[in-house]
């Protein structure tokens, strides 16, 4: 490598460095330092393992490992001699044509679209039977170049234009009609075997399909971000694309891929959890002075207490009540916030939880009948009794239900969580129930999944409640509510 | 000892040639490594840095320090981490017998200083693996077990020898390596490891195989399997782990499965033999009875 390629090589890095820390991952000098020694040992060429050496020396944490790749992605992506664009930005049409005579060739197949000279000369038609046969035989090649094509054709790509690679990424798949592709991949499955297939061979078979489909939906989503990168630049790009941590995703505005990721960092957290806080409970080792023994011990020294012993410190676990409202927009924070709850229920004496719209029910059972807490939460949302009147949050009702039901086992070893974000609907508050409660209970807490800047906005009467309790803390992602919860133990 | 100069990292023999050359070797000791592990192995050799390999229990993490051990043609010196770990079972510790019966054996011949001086010497350490794996005159690979077992505070026991491949000793100096051995440290990532370890280290992560390569880890692993069997098997663990299960079936496992399926002379798999078999597969009664159920209901 000469000295200007190497300077090159530098200044690029130290960019795509400056990328990651700005997507919030934390990389330090050293690390910064390692890529540096490391991309001197692995070619840039080779694409899969010069992004592996650069994670490697990055990238300290598997749940960072998504933000990093969508970065490296965009960072490198013009940067790799396979995937050149040409001046305007289109995929080189000479390899397309190359790639479909090949694919001819190989299929003699000679069922009429033999004629067709390129990719481009096809109907939409042709173009989705096409793909389904790539995908049916699983042609890594094909599929790419589809992919390619069907971005170009569908997307409806301006340079220029002002709109993320979401949008494009939607006309492109409601052209392709993917769903319907997997039932027509699976009959015509079907119709090729010749014995009946069993059930579990049909569902292995669904999932082989299943699988493919997705790697095609990235392959597509990856030629727009090539094609958008093109048009914008790389350092644009990086800053759009973005996708938030797992820790940092807000549970009010989670998409679907993004809960799941969230379930997906959700156990690995409470594993860690549970085991900080046991260490913490050990931890704290001197309990009271333990005279007695301490008198027995003397007896070695001649009767002086040289050596002072203390009693195995026995700190009582907090008793726990979660009040949780499960109304549409809070429903994934009360979800969460009950799975972490109960993935550490050991940490507390006990953990009852009570789940409310306007009427409130108590979910405790649920929980208890099984030791998975999908099913359970599941249980809660079909099950639980929490429609009174209409169906619309009305905190006010379902505290005084609470109270009028359950007060009675609230006593100084409880701490009582309260969630939502108290959009009340402008039904009767009835704080006095929380001031009664915190007089009561050893603890009362509000968690809102609001940011705060929206307390007490609109019909948010938050404050009205939260000035009875111990405090209001704002849980917009899992991170606040780990911290909250560490603490709460 | 006391003293001795180690050599600099530039003098360090190059263990590997190139990427593929670690790949295509692990490949011989059937360990199939993917472009990650194989990149991540050779990277360490060159830039002499210890390599922390994260992820699920059972999926060949230890294994693969055996491996390049193998490989690399070098012994394997091994500290299993547990929670309790310290200095005198991790680093060095004095024999303290031996000291005692030394001061006992010329009592009043020696002076002080002498008898001083001689009792903290070469004869009277007792190396354990860390100081060992830097001593060591012949190659070694260290494996550090585990490491999220031990408590946060002695996660700084490994710290020096980790980025400058010494030991300081009070009572003798710094040791420091006659030659800086690959090292591997395993977490099952129980905790969070402190941001000084991470640092030290080029970091990989271990994940569930994909299917074509389980296939043919599976392959490699269990002889006289054919290649339809393995096929099917590497499909219906993909399915499994697809579940939402309290513990995923691990490589491992997946390799007791099929040798399970060869003794009962399985050829294809079906409904009735996966079910029979799922407990060797999963540990868990609910995992068991959830995958059971799915298995045989199609959505």
């Amino acid at each position: 490598m000469s000295a200007t390629e190497q300077r090159g090589m530098l200044d690029l890095l130290g960019g795509f460095v400056g990328q990651l820390r700005e997507a919030g991952l934390p990389v330090s000098l050293t690390e910064n330092l390692d890529a540096m020694e490391a991309v001197r040992h692995i070619p840039i060429e080779d694409r899969e393992a010069f992004k592996y050496a650069l994670a490697a020396s990055l990238i300290k944490n598997q749940a960072h490992w998504r933000t990093f790749e969508t970065i490296f992605e965009v960072y490198f992506s013009l940067r790799g001699p396979e995937y050149a664009l040409d001046r305007d930005g289109e995929a080189t049409e000479g390899d397309l044509d190359e790639l479909w005579r090949e694919m001819q060739d190989a299929s003699q197949s000679g069922d009429g679209r033999g004629g067709a000279g390129s990719l481009d000369a096809l109907t939409p038609e042709e173009i989705a039977h096409l793909l389904m046969q790539s995908l049916m035989q699983g042609d890594q090649a094909l599929m790419r170049a589809l992919a390619r094509q069907a971005v170009q054709r569908f997307a409806g790509m301006e340079p220029g234009r002002p709109v993320g690679g979401t949008y494009y990424l939607y006309r492109t798949l409601r052209n392709l009609d993917l769903d319907g592709m997997l039932d027509k991949m699976m009959e015509a499955a079907a119709q090729q075997s010749v014995a009946p297939s069993t059930t579990l061979e049909q569902r292995l078979e669904r999932e082989e399909f299943e699988h493919r489909i997705a790697e095609f939906k990235a392959e597509v989503e990856a030629e727009i971000r090539r094609r958008l990168v093109a048009d914008r630049g790389a350092e644009a790009m990086a800053k759009t694309l973005r996708k938030p941590l797992p820790e940092d995703v807000e549970f009010m505005h989670a998409s679907r891929d993004e809960m799941q990721s969230l379930r997906k960092a959700l156990q690995p957290l409470t594993r860690k959890l549970a085991a900080r806080l046991a260490r913490k409970r050990k931890h704290q080792r001197r309990g009271p002075l333990d005279f007695r023994s301490t008198v027995r011990h003397s007896l070695s020294y001649g009767g002086v207490p040289a050596e002072p012993k203390f009693k195995f410190p026995r700190p009582a676990k907090p008793e726990l009540m979660v009040v949780a409202d499960i109304s549409g927009s809070v429903a994934a924070f009360a979800r969460f916030t009950l799975m972490l709850v109960y993935a550490i229920s050991g940490q507390f004496s006990k953990v009852r939880s009570f789940v409310f719209i306007d009427g409130i029910d108590e979910v405790t059972d649920y929980f208890k009948s099984t030791e998975d807490i999908t099913e359970a939460i599941h249980r809660v949302n079909t099950e639980a009794d929490v429609v009174w009147v209409d169906g619309h949050s009305d905190y006010g009702h379902a505290f005084e239900v609470f109270w009028e039901r359950y007060g009675k086992d609230v006593g100084p070893k409880t701490t009582v969580l309260l969630l939502g974000d108290a959009r009340n609907n402008y039904h009767a508050s009835q704080a006095w129930v929380v001031k009664e409660m915190a007089g009561v209970a050893r603890h009362v807490y509000w968690l809102n999944p609001e940011p705060r800047s929206y307390w007490n906005t609109g019909d948010s009467i938050v404050g009205e409640y939260g000035r009875h309790t111990d405090g209001v803390y704002e849980c917009r992602n899992l991170r606040q509510l780990e911290s909250f919860v560490e603490k709460l133990a | 000892m006391a003293g001795s100069v180690g050599l600099m990292a530039s003098e360090q023999v190059q263990r590997f040639e190139s990427v593929q050359m670690v790949r295509d070797g692990l490949r011989d000791l059937d360990y199939l490594a993917d472009d990650g592990i194989a990149g991540v192995a050779y990277l360490a050799d060159r830039l002499g840095k210890p390599v922390l390999v994260e992820g699920p229990a059972g999926t060949g993490k230890t294994q693969l320090a055996k491996s390049i051990a193998e490989l690399t043609g070098a012994r394997l010196v091994r500290l299993q981490c547990y929670e309790g770990l310290d200095e005198s079972k991790a680093l060095f510790e004095w024999n303290y017998k031996k000291q005692l019966l030394r001061i006992q054996a010329d009592r009043g011949s020696d002076s002080w200083t002498e008898l001083h001086d001689d009792i903290f010497s070469d004869e009277f350490l007792l190396t354990r693996p860390l100081l060992e794996a830097i001593t060591a005159d012949d190659p070694v690979v260290l494996l550090i077990d585990e490491v999220d077992r031990v408590e946060v505070e002695t996660e700084a026991l490994l710290l020096e020898i980790l980025s400058d491949y010494q030991v300081s000793i009070p009572e003798l100096g710094t040791i420091e390596a006659k030659q800086i051995p690959l090292v591997f440290l395993t977490s099952n990532n129980t905790r969070e490891l402190s941001e000084a370890l991470k640092r030290r280290c080029l970091y990989l992560h271990v994940d569930y195989p994909s299917m074509e390569r389980e296939r043919e880890i599976v392959l490699a692993k269990v002889p006289d399997i054919t290649e339809n069997l393995a096929d099917q098997i590497a499909r219906v663990v993909r399915s499994i782990r697809s579940m939402d299960l309290k513990k995923a079936p691990s490589v491992s496992e997946t390799l007791d499965w099929a040798r399970t399926l060869m003794l009962l002379n399985i050829e294809t798999i079906d409904e009735e033999i996966a079910k029979e078999t799922l407990h060797i597969l999963l540990k868990y009664q609910t995992d068991i009875a959830k995958a059971a159920k799915e298995l045989s209901v199609d959505e």
